[in-house]
């Protein structure tokens, strides 16, 4: 007959975790690769309209972002509920625009400068006059390449 | 003489701290990738030239008009029209396949990679939009645009060289942008029957 043979310690042995801190650190290396900083906090609001025909904004040194919305919820009793246009963590006006263009590409290296892309990120409701004068204070910085940020649209 | 065991070093918090650093990141990143309809804006006119000096006389069959009014309703060609239509009416206008009066002149001409080929050399798509006029509904209108000039493109591709357009060498994409060449120019904004 088979004797069933008694532990004489009934404890667990340890569970061995030596491994755990490299899954963790592979982990975080995927997440720091792939993501990235948010570039500001966001003032204004918006929703980015729908597209299909969109191409990757490929180097993001060579990005400038203009982002037209709505104030949010705590700007509203300062800057009222009109459309506004933010450039890096402040509102702007339409005039400061040259300007912000002109400086933004002074800090560049001089061969990247005419590569640069401004990337409009404006609310799908917003009334186009004011993208107009966005792209006509672009055009008199000579920033022409532009992208309207959009998102996939998935059905029509 | 007898064997020094080094201690074993207590790696339990390694986990925690890890964990931390991974959670911070999480946080603080974000994952979406920029994505945008790209678009390249004309040149800044020299300030002391007038706006008529730059209307060139284009022939009423080159140019394809799209108005989108302050109701965000589309009028091609005189006519209206939804959206979804678009991008086909614009892919006609384009190529124009039947040889039609009515669509822009055809002219031949040799492309380097290509030869001899017969394309709508001086097509020009006009958007003119209201300053009331949505962004949703004025990207739109560009992005059927687009999609039309891309689909043409892949098309000629899968008909000349059988390979979708974006699989092509650099030269060849390059022939082909020169053939379909974007040529779609942007009026001020006007204020059609909106309220101001």
């Amino acid at each position: 007959m088979a004797k069933i043979r008694k532990s004489e310690k009934k404890e667990m042995p340890a569970l061995n975790t030596a491994s755990l801190p490299d899954i963790i650190f592979m982990l975080l290396f995927f997440f720091m690769t792939v993501t990235s900083m948010k570039e500001v906090t966001y003032k204004v609001r918006f929703t980015p309209p729908e597209a299909t025909e969109l191409q990757k904004l490929e180097k993001k040194s060579l990005v400038r972002y203009v982002y037209i919305g709505t104030p949010t919820e705590e700007f509203r009793k300062v800057y009222g509920s009109e459309t506004r246009i933010q450039l890096d963590d402040a509102f702007a006006d339409i005039s400061q625009i040259e300007d912000f263009i002109v400086r933004e590409r002074e800090s560049m290296d001089e061969d990247e400068k005419n590569l640069m892309t401004v990337s409009i990120k404006a609310d799908k409701d917003t009334r186009m006059g004011i993208i107009a004068d966005l792209k006509q204070a672009l055009r008199r910085a000579y920033a022409l390449k532009i992208s309207y940020a959009a998102v996939q649209r998935t059905s029509y | 003489m007898a064997k020094k065991k080094v201690p074993e070093i207590n790696a339990s918090s390694m986990a925690d701290i890890s964990f931390l650093l991974l959670i911070f990141f999480l946080v603080t990143t974000s994952m979406a990738v920029d994505k945008g309809l790209s678009r390249r804006l004309p040149q800044p006119l020299p300030p002391d030239m007038k706006l008529e000096d730059t209307e060139t006389k284009i022939k009423d069959r080159d140019i394809f008009v799209v108005k989108i009014n302050s109701m965000n309703q589309l009028l091609v060609e005189g006519k209206e029209m939804n959206v979804r239509e678009l991008r086909a009416a614009a892919k006609e206008f384009i190529e124009n396949p039947a040889n039609d009066e009515n669509l822009p002149v055809k002219t031949q001409e040799e492309i380097e990679g290509l030869g001899l080929v017969e394309y709508t050399k001086d097509h020009v798509i006009s958007v003119q939009n209201d300053v009331d006029t949505q962004y949703q509904a004025y990207l739109e209108v560009q992005n059927e645009l687009v999609a039309a000039y891309n689909e043409l493109r892949n098309d000629y591709a899968m008909t000349r060289f059988g390979k979708v357009y974006d699989e092509l060498d650099e030269e060849i994409q390059k022939a082909i942008q020169k053939m379909y060449p974007q040529k779609i120019s942007e009026a001020e904004p006007k204020n059609y029957g909106g309220n101001k």
